[in-house]
């Protein structure tokens, strides 16, 4: 499936470079985005963030029957991933063993592509592997 | 003055042996490891390509120093294998490191030189004053016909240097080249795999080159080929850079550091890149480097490096956390099967 050009060019930051938002007057980190903070309300002050490119594994699943974009890569893993910050991030896991992907095991940020059919443009993201 | 600041590398996690293409084709891979002095190559995988590659391996140099990526003012691409035939991936480094809007970019083309090219117009940028950092990539997933000499070797990498003033790695004291019309290796508009001239691209292509763009470099220096500590030459094999060397009169022992080729293939545009930060890993401050590239059609960059005089234990937290080394001993083997789907072959099936 091709997603919209402005669709994918305007998650450039979140899918780039992993940018979500820090609120000044609580303190915490969001990730994807915040418009405004879910604690502060409308007395929170949301900046831009990069989020750490390291955390750990806290749950995985390795798909073996995937959406028909997705079905040259099967196997492959999805995992929950908990960055250094606390925040929790949905991600496939690639270039690791399957002995080396298990809950707990460090990980760390790569840049690979999403989707690149023969038509369109090529949408580039975060995919995370096990440290090593 | 320009220098190396900081460098980083990336190479993909798959590899596919000579034996298994061999099994492929009915040829002895016995000959082929000979003949060409590569045990097996570097594979992408089906989300990576040289914009992936030359981010990880930018990313990688920047983390490194702490680089603050708005500082970098000019980012040059070398490579024959761009995602894009028109888009540039300049723009795509940029944007993932971080560096972009305020800077000017460009992909830069001559078949496995283009990295170098773009070291020589980052040096150029940098001495007139116009910028203060430049980052400057190879990369490539080299394509290669099945059942074609190339297959053998044409893998996959990329390195990237961060250049400035500072030079706090290493400084690059001189640059020369040799550049001529010749045809040796091509590949026409639209077409997939490049075809090449087989044994004309050693002796006037290759070797030419290599050789007379090395002699400009110690000719207009005055330096004596014993003062080098280390020679980088690219390397399409593992076979032509020890024998441009015994040409040069030049001992393997100041080659083998610098040579990749035949643990990971011929990584085009990123082969010197490679091989330089291999080199970069292991030298000592005070130490002297040759490099010279080699990109088909054809054309040789030579550079004279020179690592910065500073206590050893400084220059070492320069240096990427893993080496070169540690990247290539970590890998996963597929069959050829996989290898060819993860290389685009089967058309019309992926």
């Amino acid at each position: 499936m091709q997603e919209a050009i402005p669709l994918n060019w305007r998650k450039y930051p979140e899918r780039y470079r992993l940018e979500g938002t820090h609120c000044e007057e609580c303190g915490q980190d969001f990730y994807p985005k915040k418009n405004i903070c879910p604690n502060c309300r409308r007395k929170g002050k949301l900046e831009d963030k990069q989020m750490p490119r390291e955390g750990k594994i806290i749950s995985y699943s390795k798909v073996k029957a995937s959406h028909k974009d997705f079905k040259d890569e099967t196997p492959y893993y999805v995992a929950l991933i908990e960055l250094k910050n606390g925040v929790t991030i949905f991600s496939q896991v690639v270039d690791s063993l399957d002995n080396e992907v298990e809950i707990g095991a460090e990980v760390e940020k790569v840049f690979r592509k999403l989707n690149d059919k023969k038509y369109g443009v090529i949408a580039y993201s975060h995919k995370f592997r096990v440290k090593k | 003055m320009t220098g190396i600041s900081a460098y980083g590398t990336s190479i993909p996690l798959r590899r596919i042996k000579v034996e298994e293409i061999a099994k492929q084709w009915g040829d002895n891979p016995e000959n082929i490891k000979n003949g060409l002095r590569v045990k097996e190559k570097t594979v992408r995988n089906h989300d990576e390509d040289s914009a992936t590659l030359a981010v990880e391996a930018s990313r990688e140099a920047i983390k490194t120093n702490q680089i603050n990526a708005k500082q970098i003012e000019a980012v040059y691409v070398g490579s024959e294998s761009p995602p894009y035939a028109v888009k540039p991936t300049a723009g795509i480094v940029a944007e993932a490191v971080g560096a972009t809007p305020n800077l000017t970019g460009a992909d830069l083309e001559f078949a496995c030189k283009a990295g170098t090219a773009g070291i020589q117009a980052a040096i150029g940028m940098i001495k007139s004053n116009e910028i203060d950092k430049a980052l400057v990539i190879g990369t490539d997933t080299s394509q290669s016909s099945p059942n074609n000499a190339l297959e053998y070797s044409a893998g996959c990498g990329a390195g990237a240097l961060v250049l400035d003033k500072q030079g706090e790695i290493a400084e690059i004291k001189k640059t020369t080249s040799y550049t001529t019309d010749t045809p040796d290796f091509w590949r026409k508009a639209h077409k997939e795999f490049p075809d090449h001239g087989g044994r004309f691209t050693g002796k006037p292509a290759y070797f030419k080159h290599v050789i007379n763009s090395t002699k400009n470099l110690l000719e207009q220096t005055g330096k004596d080929k014993e003062e080098f500590d280390y020679f980088i030459f690219h390397q399409p094999n593992g076979k032509f850079p020890l024998k441009a060397a015994k040409k040069l009169e030049i001992p393997k022992e100041k080659v083998e550091p610098g040579l990749v080729t035949p643990k990971i293939g011929n990584t085009y545009s990123a082969a010197t890149f490679l091989g330089l930060s291999n080199v970069l890993d292991r030298a000592k401050p005070g130490q002297e480097i040759l490099l010279t590239s080699y990109g088909s059609g054809a054309g040789s960059d030579s550079f004279w490096i020179k690592m910065k005089q500073q206590p050893e234990n400084k220059l070492e937290k320069k240096k990427p956390e893993k080496t070169l080394e540690d990247k290539i001993n970590r890998k996963k083997y597929v069959d050829y099967g996989t290898y060819a789907s993860y290389m685009n072959k089967l058309k019309e099936v992926y």
